[in-house]
């Protein structure tokens, strides 16, 4: 596939952080590339980089060496705000701002003045909104600090949506929740890759799930990535013994090397 | 201004003869507050003693400088004074948020932008006299005060940002500036760091009788000329501190994100 057609993609990624003196390395030349309106998930014990993938790619950290392309452009080309707005993130632990749920939900929106020219303020969009995450409308008036966490992190989801993004990128958005409320989000996430043509980069540590959800996918391990393709074949012909251990439950936190 | 009350008061207080025993004395009390640093494990032993010891070597050297300095009466000397005391204060200052690396610009932008504005202020409109005797004092206070402004404005600053990093992400994720990702924390910086600034001159001669009135009024002025010379600092204190806070906190966002408007992690 010529390298404009994919959604996204990430090349030679590498990530070097300074730690006290002796730098480490969290991104060693990760690649991988997205097609538009896919599912692809990043799956990998904890400590493996994932989270720093997602970061890195929404500039939320400067990538040591490497670059992102996003529809073959590259990435460090674009100011920084279109960047964000165009690739929306959510996080593993939902942080609300502080006021209403409506106002949380149309942060992105009011900074980007997609909703100046509409009489009610935009309510009646952030509304829709809540309703695309299961929340109904009499939520809005809520305050965002009395929300529990599955309903916090369908809030942050929505927030993510009123931007309008192409990409959205998920770091574990269900490790935080309940499983009941995991659960919930997760369907979410699948109604909403099924109905939109939002391309999705989601990232778990949990195999169950990944087998669930994405069409493609990568393992990655101490920032490294170990074996990628199709999902959920990925993890039924596993290769590479670091997989073979990971799919075994064993590799855990561990370094490989 | 009331320049004959003044003098007198300066002159009626150097007369009051303090021997360096009673300086001793006074050092009594401050081992109260030692012991109970101490054991109350507050640590801030080491931090009053040397704090005391730096006040008392820092006056009595200064002593001989601005008896030096009044003696020549030359406005260069004055303003190389209000400079070096300027330079001091970021210094502190600087010291104050090393957590955050490359903040002293900001304390001298802070400090020195709201002293030089006030200053030049009161200079300018003839309200207080340029001789070195009215400005030094002045420029004590004003540069004093916006110096623990600033100070507390970019500390509180940090911290929150330090707490707040996923909200503050958060934002930045939807497109934020860094200056509207750190919005709420920069006005509650200011707010907090202007408390003590307005809560003393709320109580202004219900509670606190400040120094320079306190002084003139034992000198025996007239009451009356004593409080019009304490509204005028205190009216320019809280301007000079609204500006010290307020430049602090607008450029500190500078230091806490980077170039490409990505939070710091500091230490």
């Amino acid at each position: 596939m010529d390298p404009a057609e994919w959604k996204l993609s990430v090349e030679h990624l590498t990530l070097i952080m300074p730690n006290d003196g002796a730098p480490r390395l969290i991104l060693d030349d990760v690649g991988f590339a997205v097609r538009a309106g896919e599912v692809f998930t990043i799956v990998g014990p904890s400590g493996s980089a994932k989270s720093s993938t997602l970061r890195a790619i929404d500039r939320l950290v400067e990538p040591t060496g490497g670059r992102v392309l996003l529809d073959g452009r590259p990435t460090n080309t674009l100011p920084v705000q279109e960047l964000r707005r165009r690739v929306g993130m959510v996080f593993q632990t939902p942080a609300l701002f502080a006021g209403t749920v409506l106002d949380n939900v149309l942060y992105g929106p009011r900074l980007h003045g997609i909703i100046g020219g509409q009489a009610d303020g935009g309510r009646e969009q952030g509304c829709d909104l809540l309703g695309r995450v299961g929340l109904p409308p009499d939520f809005c008036d809520r305050s965002a600090d009395q929300l529990s966490g599955g309903e916090a992190q369908r809030v942050c989801l929505a927030r993510a949506l009123a931007n309008d993004p192409e990409v959205l990128l998920l770091d574990e958005p269900t490790a935080s929740l309940d499983p009941g409320a995991a659960r919930v989000v997760e369907d979410l996430l699948l109604r909403l890759a099924a109905d939109t043509e939002l391309t999705f980069v989601f990232v778990t540590h949990d195999l169950a799930q990944a087998r669930r959800i994405g069409d493609h996918g990568l393992l990655l391990v101490d920032g490294r990535v170990v074996e990628q393709g199709p999902l959920p074949e990925l993890f039924d012909r596993p290769g590479d013994e670091a997989t073979r251990l990971f799919l075994a439950g064993r590799l855990g936190g561990e370094p490989t090397t | 201004m009331s320049e004959a009350w003044f003098d007198k008061g300066l002159a009626v207080i150097a007369a009051q003869q303090f021997g360096y025993l009673d300086v001793v004395a006074a050092l009594a009390m401050l081992a109260i507050a030692v012991v109970l640093s101490y054991r109350e494990r507050l640590g801030l032993e080491k931090d009053l003693l040397v704090a005391s010891l730096r006040a008392f070597v820092q006056l009595m050297a200064i002593g001989y400088v601005i008896d030096l300095i009044f003696g020549a009466e030359r406005f260069i000397w004055v303003l190389l004074m209000v400079v070096a005391m300027a330079a001091f204060a970021t210094f502190t200052s600087t010291r104050r948020a090393r957590a955050l690396p490359g903040s002293w610009w900001i304390m001298a932008a802070a400090i020195g932008l709201s002293a030089a504005l006030t200053l030049g202020l009161m200079l300018g409109l003839g309200i207080i006299d340029s001789r070195a005797r009215y400005v030094i004092p002045i420029a004590g206070m004003i540069i004093g005060n916006t110096m623990t402004v600033a100070s507390v404005t970019v500390v509180r600053l940090l911290e929150d940002a330090r707490d707040q990093r996923p909200r503050i992400e958060a934002a930045l994720a939807l497109g934020a500036t860094p200056r509207q990702a750190a919005d709420d924390l920069i006005r509650g910086s200011v707010r907090l760091a202007m408390v003590p600034v307005i809560d003393s001159t709320k109580t202004m001669g219900i509670v606190f009788l400040p120094g320079a009135m306190t002084g003139m009024i034992l000198a025996g002025a007239d009451p009356l000329e004593a409080v019009k010379l304490q509204v005028v600092i205190m009216y320019m204190l809280a301007a000079a501190t609204a500006v010290s806070a307020t430049t602090a906190a607008l450029l500190t966002p500078r230091r806490l994100f980077t170039p490409q408007q990505q939070l710091r992690r500091l230490g």
